[in-house]
């Protein structure tokens, strides 16, 4: 029964614009798919493979810049956008992983944290290219409904579930691991850790700007504080991946839920408005202590402790 | 090898004959983890080479080194915390077999042959210390090596477990592996080596067997004289 869960999952997320939803609703699922990608992307690199990123913005930003810059520059469909980023964000992965992977732990991470503020700042100043501050806007839209769109990064998700799924079930998903556990033992053992770090951040940033080639395609305007952001999008990343389980299939997609979900409802609250971030913060600080495998990781629990509450209550 | 200007080894020169125990001892600090550490590839010599088959590999990183035939073990345990034990031995299998289901069958005839087999789904993290140092062996030994570095193997061990890890560096011999061992507990190192190369701050102070090591006087004073074996 556990095993169906994923395609039953996929089912209903496949039926649910049948049910009538209007299109604010559609636009927060939207989200959960774009923000499930996204963390199913950084879980392979930071949860699969121990690195820990904290600048996967910059993989999101090029990959929403490719299409923006397609179309602004070369009047060409920003759908485009997504092929031409699997090669461009690729490439700049390579590029990012030679330096950055030479550091391990916090090192990581704060080079990663640099390379996202460097690019954010790099396209506000690449004025002639970028566009700058104003952005990028594109002005037609492809379809007026959220319909397409919906399945469009529906489809991107599940790939990348699947994707995952099969990856790390494979040898290299024993590579990933071993080098997350002891990286100098993995190294003795004869896996080439350089090689295979680098194909967990060069995957990690690809998908990841696929996410972003899509966002420019779905809002239609981008700019260096929005796609490029440290906290909405960096920072984020993080914590949905922790809240819903790292180096788990599903975590992402259940961090994304409560993370897209949770804002939207807090932020929907008089009064409360913009404090929906303190509670996120203090989401976290709960998660770490009591159930520092997310959501997912340690259902068992969980569940227990659910399962107690509720007799306790009767 | 120098680290800045401290001489952590200087002039250690030796050979190691095919399928032959060669056991490295000295006080702590000697040096000896050290010298494994530049035959595995963690550090390149400052000074010198390391030829296994005749074929420089000192320069090299870690893991061609363990593809070209060397496998070693660490002295504080490097455990794959989060993975079983049957997992942890996939993992280095993948060296030397395709596919998944091949990997697991070489793993599992590795831990059967190191007597891992009814402890292969726990989770490594929770392993008692024998059993760690048993995996550790296991887990070089699916990487099917010509050359097994063991660093302090038996330390720590009751009895029980040194019987039982001795009889696998037998059985290993047995297999044609050339075994290079470094060891505080004496009477193991005695029993099982062919020969033994002494280090004392750095220095080889001397080179021989077994029964020679013991009569000499150098070793006696810089290592036996102060602690009765373990």
């Amino acid at each position: 029964m556990r095993r169906h869960i994923p395609l039953i999952v996929l089912t209903i997320a496949a039926l649910l614009p049948f049910a009538g939803f209007s299109t604010y609703v559609m636009h927060i699922l939207i989200l959960v798919f774009i923000w499930t990608t996204i963390g199913m992307a950084w879980n392979l690199l930071g949860g699969y493979c121990g690195q820990v990123s904290f600048g996967h913005a910059a993989y999101f930003g090029v990959g929403a810049y490719t299409a923006g810059i397609l179309y602004a520059k070369l009047g060409m469909s920003p759908w485009w956008g997504i092929p031409f980023s699997i090669v461009i964000v690729g490439i700049f992965a390579l590029i990012l992983g030679f330096i950055v992977l030479r550091l391990r732990g916090p090192f990581f991470a704060l080079a990663t944290l640099a390379s996202g503020e460097v690019m954010r700042i790099t396209a506000e100043n690449l004025v002639g290219f970028t566009g700058g501050s104003l952005g990028i806007m594109v002005q037609e839209r492809t379809w007026v409904g959220k319909l397409w769109y919906y399945y469009i990064i529906l489809l991107i998700a599940s790939a990348t579930y699947f994707l995952v799924k099969k990856l790390i079930e494979s040898k290299l998903g024993y590579y990933f691991v071993a080098i997350r556990e002891d990286q100098d033992a993995a190294e003795s053992l004869g896996i080439n850790t350089t090689f295979y770090k680098t194909i967990a951040l060069c995957l990690s940033g690809t998908i990841t700007g696929i996410a972003g080639a899509f966002y420019t395609n779905y809002m239609g305007y981008i700019d260096p504080n929005v796609v490029f952001a440290l906290h909405d999008i960096s920072i984020i990343a993080i914590m949905i991946v922790m809240v819903g389980g790292v180096a788990t299939y599903l975590g992402p997609f259940v961090g994304a839920i409560i993370m897209v979900v949770l804002a939207e409802f807090i932020r929907s609250l008089p009064g409360l408005g913009t404090a929906y971030q303190t509670l996120f913060g203090i989401l976290l600080i709960v998660i770490v202590i009591y159930l520092p495998n997310g959501i997912v990781g340690d259902f068992p629990k969980l569940s227990r402790v659910l399962s107690r509450m509720v007799r306790t209550s009767r | 090898m120098f680290f800045g200007g401290l001489a952590a080894i200087s002039d250690v020169s030796f050979e190691i004959k095919k399928g032959k125990i060669l056991g490295l001892i000295g006080p702590n600090g000697a040096g000896k983890t050290t010298l494994f550490n530049v035959v595995n590839g963690f550090y390149k010599p400052t000074r010198g080479e390391v030829l296994l088959n005749h074929e420089k590999i000192s320069g090299r990183r870690p893991h061609e080194i363990c593809r070209l035939g060397i496998a070693r073990t660490f002295q504080v345990v490097k455990p794959l915390q989060r993975m079983s034990v049957l997992d942890n031995v996939i993992a280095s299998a993948f060296l030397r077999v395709k596919g998944r289901a091949q990997a697991e069958e070489l793993a599992l005839e590795t831990i059967a042959f190191t007597g891992l087999l009814d402890d292969r789904d726990l989770i490594s993290r929770g392993l008692p210390l024998g059993k760690r140092k048993k995996l550790e062996i296991a887990r070089a030994l699916a990487t099917r090596p010509e050359l097994l570095l063991l660093d302090e193997s038996f330390a720590g061990l009751n009895p029980r477990e040194l019987d039982e890890s001795i009889e696998i560096i037998k059985k290993i011999k047995e297999r044609g592996i050339t075994i290079m061992i470094i060891e505080h507990h004496m009477k193991v190192i005695m029993s099982i080596s062919d020969r033994i190369v002494v280090l004392n701050y750095g220095e080889k102070i001397a080179e021989g067997t077994p029964l020679e090591i013991a009569d000499n006087p150098l070793v006696v004073e810089a290592y036996l004289g102060e602690e009765k074996g373990a």
